[in-house]
């Protein structure tokens, strides 16, 4: 198909100077896309380099005058920053673990135990996949914190709390965000795939249920944890609506809530705001390096939803 | 031996319900009871100061009188959804099936696309405010000076633009794993009876992928209707509410006024969630409907 030149004397001159055109148009179109695709992180760099006070001014392709003051700024002088890094690295970890574990119980029984409900149960989680987030909001955000009703329940001399009274903590943040149906769904239709000759042998030398789980199941399904454990740890990491109506003093804040607070009391530091950005995107950027087919795996299987 | 029986199949139970105890424990508080709670709250007006009072549909009365409902939260979203949900999916389609061909560096091309992806959406919302200043690296590559994110004429296109930039990757590799799903015969059939690569395209690629286009329509166009993390970064609604969406117009009420107003969010958030479904079941209608005998 790929003619070698475009000026071979041969009868199809013509119509191999057109497919070279049009390779030539469908190529600057990738490289002019992958461009824009990679320009606001270029900028980003390029101005957390500079000075708070050029971070308006050319030139814009490279950083000039070049210093480090911004990243002085957050790593010594502005001693919030490490600590909104930490709060999110332990938010995101934690959410993930428990979800990633959760998930993978609640669907290997789906898949695999017998009990009453079953199917109601699966189908109901189903319709809650589709279920839009925004309409439990309020109802979460009371049970996370003041409660449903205030002051509780009370039942002759005891009080029964309608609320965990989490807000501004970072289990507030990590509770609702411990199971999610989607991994729900994910983990069943992995295991119902999945060989059960393995968890016999296992059940036949007297391994309960937990014990085959724990040492044969989540061992050989490890590829699917992580999976779903990467997906998990991206939305925690990344996730702003609900930790910005959890979390209220500045000590507790994630970083995406800490860089937008950040922005609104200094807005003339700029440059200080992209080079905490960087704190963002850089580990979300290497693990993606690190794990892409997995990644890749990860955001191709929310796509086969049907099966 | 029944006895026995029994007893297994109930340790069986047990062991079930155990392991699925976790995520349905939290099902239920955090969606079950949340949602049976939240449908109660939008009969009521409730500021978090007094116990709910119930009104009935009055709350509902409330929010279709608003004109920040009507006028701008209403349609602002209905414009979001029909501009940004169209344009990624082609745009994201025509990614995947540029990433589908045997091309040079197509792993390099992938990975780059894939960059705004991973991006979360306040940091890209942070840079595209610095990019979009008065002073700022757009106006000066284009020798503009808009005031883009101030000009209500503007400001919704930026964000806009900037979700379509952000969400096209991840669509893009949804899309790339439906298109690997297309056996090679198929093509090949296809070529064989002199169908040209454009003629490929909506006679062989578009209809086998129509379930994958669907998913992605569908989660489109939930996420649309639910946009908020950009709107509050970059525009807080404004200018003249012209940013304000359905959802930003709930956390306004339930979370920023001076005044709260839970009920009224509340009633809100169902009246979005009915919208949502409704969409979604017309729009499974219209993608089922124009299939053709070419399904799977």
């Amino acid at each position: 198909m790929t003619s070698l030149s475009v000026f071979s004397p041969r009868s199809g001159e013509s119509m191999v100077i057109l497919d070279q055109v049009r390779k030539g148009i469908f190529y600057a179109l990738l490289i002019f896309w992958a461009i824009l695709s990679i320009a606001p992180l270029y900028f980003t760099l390029v101005f957390s380099l500079k000075p708070v006070a050029n971070a308006y001014t050319p030139p814009i392709w490279w950083p000039f005058p070049f210093t480090l003051e911004n990243y002085q700024t957050i790593l010594q002088t502005f001693e919030l920053f490490p600590r909104w890094v930490m709060n999110s690295v332990v938010i995101s970890i934690t959410v993930t673990i428990f979800r990633v574990l959760f998930c993978a119980m609640a669907g290997y029984a789906f898949a695999r135990i017998e009990f009453p409900l079953k199917n109601f149960l699966f189908n109901l989680l189903l319709v809650s996949m589709m279920m839009p987030g925004v309409v439990t909001l309020i109802p979460s955000f009371l049970i996370i914190g003041p409660g449903l009703i205030r002051g509780g329940i009370s039942l002759g001399n005891l009080t029964l709390p309608t609320g965990f009274n989490l807000l501004d903590s970072m289990w507030g943040v990590i509770v609702p965000g411990m199971a999610d149906a989607f991994g729900v769904f994910m983990m069943t239709q992995f295991y119902k795939s999945f060989p059960k000759e393995l968890e016999e042998a296992a059940m036949m030398d007297g391994s309960g249920r937990w014990g085959t789980f724990f040492r044969i199941v989540l061992p050989i399904s490890q590829t699917q944890l992580l999976t779903l454990g990467l997906l998990t740890f991206q939305g925690a990491w990344n996730s702003f609506m609900w930790p910005l109506l959890v979390l209220r003093t500045p000590e507790n804040f994630t970083l995406p809530i800490g860089l937008q607070w950040f922005r609104g009391e200094y807005y003339t530091l700029y440059s200080v705001v992209l080079a905490g950005s960087l704190f963002n995107t850089l580990p979300m950027l290497i693990i993606f390096f690190a794990f892409q087919k997995y990644f890749i795996r990860s955001i191709a299987s929310t796509g086969s939803k049907e099966g | 031996m029944a006895a026995s029986g029994n007893a297994r199949k109930l340790s069986e139970a047990i062991t079930g319900y155990l392991f699925i105890s976790p995520w349905l424990i939290l099902f239920i508080i955090f969606s079950l009871i949340s949602l049976g709670y939240a449908v109660y709250l939008s009969f009521t007006s409730y500021n978090l100061l007094k116990p709910p009072q119930f009104i009935g549909l009055e709350s509902y009365r409330r929010v279709l009188e608003e004109d920040l409902f009507l006028q701008k939260a209403l349609p602002n979203t209905f414009k979001y959804v029909l501009i940004v949900v169209p344009i990624q999916t082609i745009l994201s389609l025509v990614l995947a099936f540029a990433m589908d061909q045997k091309l040079r560096f197509r792993r390099f091309f992938r990975t780059v696309f894939y960059l705004p992806s991973v991006t979360s959406s306040v940091v890209i919302s942070l840079i595209f405010i610095w990019i979009f200043a008065p002073q700022g690296i757009f106006n000066q590559i284009m020798g503009l000076s808009v005031n883009w994110l101030d000009d209500p004429r503007t400001a919704f296109y930026v964000i806009m633009g900037m979700n379509i930039f952000t969400t096209s990757g991840t669509l893009m590799l949804i899309f790339l794993a439906g298109l690997q799903d297309i056996s090679p015969s198929i093509y090949e059939a296809a070529q064989i009876d002199g169908a040209n690569g454009v003629q490929q395209f909506f006679y062989i690629t578009i209809p086998m992928l129509r379930p994958v286009i669907f998913f992605v329509v569908t989660v489109g166009v939930i996420g649309c209707f639910q946009v908020f993390d950009q709107i509050y970064v970059m525009t807080a609604g404004g200018p003249l509410d012209s940013t304000t969406t359905i959802t930003y117009l709930i956390y306004k009420w339930a979370f920023r006024d001076t005044t709260i107003k839970m009920g009224q969010a509340s009633a809100l958030a169902v009246i979005l969630t009915l919208i949502i479904l409704g969409v979604t079941i017309l729009q499974r209608r219209i993608i089922e409907g124009s299939g053709s005998s070419a399904e799977r």
